[in-house]
């Protein structure tokens, strides 16, 4: 039966989690040894982590490496994607929801003229192959279920933090096969000159399992310390409302909603937040949701797990000394 | 510099969403509509780069994808806030598709306009899908930078410089023109149309073209070509209630860290 590729995402020589997530799905979708599942990692020195993709499911990996890749190009990874689909024509070809897959999905898509179902949360295979793929439309507030007409090579991209990996076996006689890299160079391309990480390492929203935000409530930028203090107590992700941002405390990197980041983080804990529908948009997918805020009618609580009635500066530095109790005792 | 600008109608952010009787969209009966957030970021850093040279086009182009949307009042927004000229693509057959054939069909239509740079919203906030621009590059041969938030153009070396956002930084990338530019957030501050500005905007060109002047046929496009087919829209699973925790705070933040330990393995 035709394989289900999964690209493998990697940044700075290290995997994103993912893609072992997708891996994971893809092995969940078909019986064992029924379907290949074949992962492909793309970069400038990915050997060392054509081992990773093994040990999570995959029974073959794929690696194209050349120093040239060592930015991402649309362009040429997706001509490599593209070479490696039609020769082994997948059911589908799986791969994160990140910057770079929500790039690399819809281009490959045109390319092959394949259906393109962007940022799943839930899949399911039918018989004939054809995924029913469950992504959320109109800021989350509906789900619709989708399917590709012609069930070979759908091209899928996959929420982060959504789907599980497979717990790492011990990966014994893997194969990994060396890709050709053979990219047209007639055609004018976008390039990356150089990449900036954010000042500090800061927990990207996306990744993190755990969010804490604030908003409005917090009156002014220099109480952000409250939210990052508590952040570091939790090992959590600093995320921002838009009135934030708007107020020029946050840059717009911090913000999440429907024109910020959408996350799906284990933990999303709003400060001072009163819960919009576009604040939600961004956040509703999170598995627990705690709410500060002193409206008891704010609307973030009818979302939140558990809400505390309260002013934030009194309860969020309660919260951090309690974490931290918590995790030292 | 000739700038052509996508823009999509979508359903306001804060409308209340009913799924139709067939059970495979929403009911648009009632709803308000809005040019979409991310393509005033297109339209607004289209008029910045005109400004900013002194001369050139700005075209605005809206495909009706759904027969009770009414681009031709999104279009009407751009050329009040001052675009020079409006191309509304309308025809049955355009309707109920799915990225691809929204792809294609602004494809084939921006081969029959002249252009050096092409500006789009980072994604529709209606179908959330954020692949369009990337699909019409593709379509079209050109290279393309998306969910840019930095935008520098060099007219003298005909490139573009952008910042695109990724996880945890940036990427800055070169691309030649002509290019295409999907718009995030932070690109510029949209205006408003100012009172002249929609007066005027009524005496501007606005065209409609059909599907046999776009050159496609019927079966590509629309529901007929489309890759996807939608099996139901739903409402998403409902949160299970929530949880007030009372009692005076140190007593319910305790109570929080407890629960978020133990009931919800949060922590
Ligand atoms: C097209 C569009 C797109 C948008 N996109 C986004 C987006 O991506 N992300 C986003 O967040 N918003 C977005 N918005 C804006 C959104 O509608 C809200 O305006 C915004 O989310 C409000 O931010 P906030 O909750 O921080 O501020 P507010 O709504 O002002 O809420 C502040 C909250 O803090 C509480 N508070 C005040 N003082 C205290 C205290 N001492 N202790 C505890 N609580 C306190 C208040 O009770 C209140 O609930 C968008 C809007 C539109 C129209
Ligand atoms: N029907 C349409 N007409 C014109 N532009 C569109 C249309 N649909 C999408 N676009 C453009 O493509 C972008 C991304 O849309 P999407 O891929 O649907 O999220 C939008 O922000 C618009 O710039």
């Amino acid at each position: 039966m035709n394989p289900i590729l999964v690209f493998c995402e990697q940044r700075d020589g290290r995997l994103k989690k993912v893609g072992l997530e997708a891996l994971g799905e893809a092995c969940r979708l078909t019986k064992p040894l029924e379907r290949e599942i074949i992962a492909v990692v793309i970069g400038s020195s990915v050997s060392a982590l054509a081992q990773e993709p093994a040990r999570h499911g995959a029974s073959r990996v794929l690696v194209a490496e050349d120093p040239t890749l060592a930015y991402y190009s649309s362009e040429i990874y997706s001509t490599i994607l593209t070479e490696v689909a039609i020769r082994l024509q997948p059911v589908a070809i799986v791969m994160g929801a990140t910057a770079m897959g929500k790039d690399l999905a819809p281009k490959l898509a045109a390319r092959l003229t394949s259906a393109l179902i962007q940022d799943c949360v839930a899949l399911e295979m039918d018989t004939d192959g054809s995924l029913l793929a469950t992504r959320p439309m109109y800021g989350g507030k509906l789900h619709a279920v989708v399917k590709a007409k012609n069930p070979l090579m759908q091209i899928v991209t996959v929420r982060p933090n959504v789907f599980s990996p497979l717990e790492p076996q011990p990966a014994s006689d893997i194969l990994v096969e060396r890709l050709t890299i053979a990219v047209n160079g007639t055609r004018p391309i976008a390039r990356v000159r150089e990449t900036h990480k954010t000042a500090g390492g800061r927990k990207e929203l996306t990744e993190a399992s755990i969010i804490v935000s604030g908003g409005r409530g917090l009156k002014g930028p220099e109480h952000f310390t409250l939210i990052e203090e508590l952040a570091a107590a939790l090992g959590a992700a600093v995320g921002a409302s838009r009135a934030a941002v708007d107020a020029g405390w946050k840059p717009h990197s911090y913000q999440v909603g429907l024109t910020g980041k959408t996350v799906s983080p284990q933990l999303y804990i709003a400060c001072g937040i009163s819960g919009a529908i576009q604040h939600q948009a961004g956040m509703s997918s999170a598995r627990t949701i705690v709410a500060i805020n002193n409206n008891p009618n704010a609307p973030i609580f009818k979302l939140a797990s558990y809400g505390i009635i309260g002013d934030l500066f009194e309860v969020v530095p309660l919260l951090t000394e309690e974490v931290k109790k918590l995790k030292t005792g | 510099m000739k700038i052509v600008v996508c823009v999509k109608q979508v359903p306001a952010t804060e409308s209340k969403l009913r799924i139709s009787k067939n059970g495979t969209e929403i009911e648009r009966a009632g709803l308000s509509f809005i040019l979409n957030p991310y393509d005033e970021f297109a339209v607004e850093e289209a008029l910045q780069i005109k400004e900013r040279l002194g001369h050139g086009e700005v075209t605005v182009l809206s495909m009706r994808s759904h027969g009770a949307q009414k681009p031709e009042e999104a279009l009407r927004t751009c050329l009040a806030m001052g675009a020079d000229k409006a191309v509304l693509l309308s025809d049955p057959a355009f309707e109920g598709g799915d990225s691809y054939t929204t792809a294609l069909v602004l494809a084939e239509s921006l081969r029959r306009l002249t252009f050096d740079l092409l500006l789009f919203g980072k994604q529709a906030v209606d179908d959330d899908a954020g692949a369009v621009g990337i699909q019409v590059a593709e379509l079209l041969g050109i290279p393309h930078v998306a969910v840019v938030n930095k935008l520098e153009v060099n007219v003298a070396t005909r490139t573009i410089l952008a910042h695109r956002q990724i996880e945890g930084g940036i990427e800055a990338v070169e691309a030649p023109l002509p290019s295409l530019i999907t718009c995030q957030k932070g690109l510029n501050e949209p205006r408003y149309p100012s009172l002249p500005g929609i007066m005027k905007a009524k005496q501007k060109p606005l065209e409609t073209w059909n599907r046999e002047m776009v050159g496609l046929e019927s079966e590509t496009v629309g529901a007929a070509g489309a890759k996807l087919k939608v099996v139901r829209v739903e409402l998403p699973p409902a949160r299970p209630a929530g949880r007030m925790i009372p009692g005076d705070v140190a007593a319910a933040v305790k109570e929080l860290v407890r629960l978020l330990h133990e009931e919800a393995n949060a922590i």
